[in-house]
């Protein structure tokens, strides 16, 4: 329960970041809050070279507003991000979604675009930014921008490579007359969820994103779908997904569980458009 | 830019408690460990080492950090508070510790150093918080022999004679 050695580096500025992680290759993992990869480490399920750490390089935490996107970098905490006055207004389903994100404890420390790295199947955030179509901005030797969706690859696997680190992630700011909803399910509140999901209304037109089922979030759109509907879609929805048997859940119980967080969701979606 | 070599030791300063310390450390050693072995502060408590029991909860920076799931050498420059820095002074309790005494909210006492640091900084940050809020911050936090109620029951106690003391300063 003690991390393997490992070398640490503190970077002052990006580019010093993404040089280090370069010249060290495979073995080299940037560190923000550590919240997910020092318990890795503790357990040895990840045994880096390298920690390369970005939270003290200048700027990092700064949200800011962009071409009608919230922009967050790589330094932002998770409880930095939720206590965003406009939050609210701005991506209300990461409003919706960050309390369920660990405890208050974890985040505190936790990043935003750390828990994107991490790319956990029950990550809250990675859901959000997945059903929202937001990017991820990695940062290698160039720039590039992925969509979420191309960016989550498979169970704690991404596109980024191994000298990109993330630079920010964004999401689109709300539009009037579109309503989301989020809702999980896991042993306790603050665990890994079982079941999440994420429902964005907009007109007749809807929108699930799922989380904590398949290796990756799973997004589903309707270009209308009414009440007498709702629940054979549902239905079909949880016999397409790839659940599984575990410990902490049946394969059948995954599926009930979307049936029925899935009609609540929506229901609560379709309100706050309304 | 300096790159800590894996199996040395190197110089970390930060703030114990108010006071200015400085020792040495691997980059792979926790800060939980720091605290304990090498600064000497024992009143941390270290249980499950993988960031889901809560003992090892102490103050960093006016923030909650598990310091299981922090390394020294990230916390280098930081301000850290434990439960050491709750008293008063000698031989006196804080009135969240005198309620949690009042109302056996502790038995062996475990977890009782993190659940401290996290509804003290609760009751810091929020003073008008609840029996919700309390919830919330134990929820990061296993105790096994009290089954939460008389914690709960002291930290609203000890809310509201905060407040009333606030009223009165």
């Amino acid at each position: 329960m003690k991390p393997a050695p490992f070398d640490y580096l503190r970077a002052g500025t990006v580019q010093e970041a993404q040089a280090a992680l370069a010249a060290e290759g495979e073995g080299a993992r940037v560190i923000a809050g550590g919240q997910s990869l020092v318990a890795m480490l503790n357990m040895r399920l990840a045994r880096p070279t390298l920690l390369v750490d970005v939270m003290h390089v200048a700027g990092g935490a700064e949200i800011r507003v962009e071409r009608g996107q919230l922009v967050v970098p790589f330094a932002v905490r998770q409880a930095a991000l939720l206590n965003r006055r406009d939050l609210l207004s701005e991506v209300p389903l990461l409003a919706a979604a960050l309390p369920w994100v660990g405890h208050v404890q974890t985040r505190a420390r936790g990043t935003v675009c750390g828990s994107v790295a991490h790319a956990d199947p029950s990550a809250e955030i990675a859901l959000a930014l997945v059903a929202l179509d937001g990017r991820v901005h990695l940062r290698g030797r160039g720039a590039r921008r992925l969509p979420a969706a191309e960016f989550f690859t498979g169970m704690m696997q991404t596109a980024a490579r191994p000298d990109e680190m993330i630079e920010a992630v964004s999401f689109p700011l709300s539009q009037e007359g579109t309503g989301h909803a989020f809702n999980e399910v896991g042993i306790r509140h603050g665990d890994f969820a079982i079941v999440s999901v994420a429902a964005i209304a907009t007109g007749d037109r809807l929108r699930l994103a799922i989380g904590g089922v398949n290796d990756t979030p799973l997004v589903r759109d309707w270009s209308s779908l009414d009440e007498r509907q709702v629940d054979d879609a549902l239905n079909d929805l949880a016999w397409s997904l790839d659940a599984r048997n575990d410990l902490h859940a049946t394969a059948r119980y995954r599926r009930d569980l979307v049936r029925r967080l899935g009609r609540k969701t929506i229901k609560e979606a379709r309100q706050c458009a309304a | 830019m300096r790159r800590l070599i894996a199996d040395q030791t190197h110089s970390i300063s930060l703030k114990l408690n108010g006071k200015p310390v400085h020792a040495e450390a691997e980059p792979r050693m926790l800060l939980s460990d720091f605290i304990r072995h090498v600064l000497g502060a024992k009143g941390t408590h270290v249980g499950c080492e993988h960031g889901v029991c809560g003992a090892c909860t102490v103050r960093m920076d006016d923030g909650l950090a598990r310091s299981c799931l922090t390394l020294a050498v990230q916390a280098d420059g930081a301000e850290i508070e434990t439960v050491e820095h709750l008293a008063p002074a000698p031989g006196s309790l804080s009135v969240l510790q005198n309620s949690f005494r009042r109302h056996h909210a502790l038995q062996c006492g475990f977890c009782t150093a993190g659940i401290l640091m996290s509804l003290d900084t609760l009751l810091h940050d929020h003073p008008e918080a609840g029996e919700t809020e309390i919830r919330d911050a134990l929820a990061g936090h296993l105790c096994r022999c009290t089954g939460y109620e008389p914690i709960v029951t002291a930290a609203m106690e000890a809310a509201k004679i905060l407040q009333k003391e606030r009223l009165n300063a």
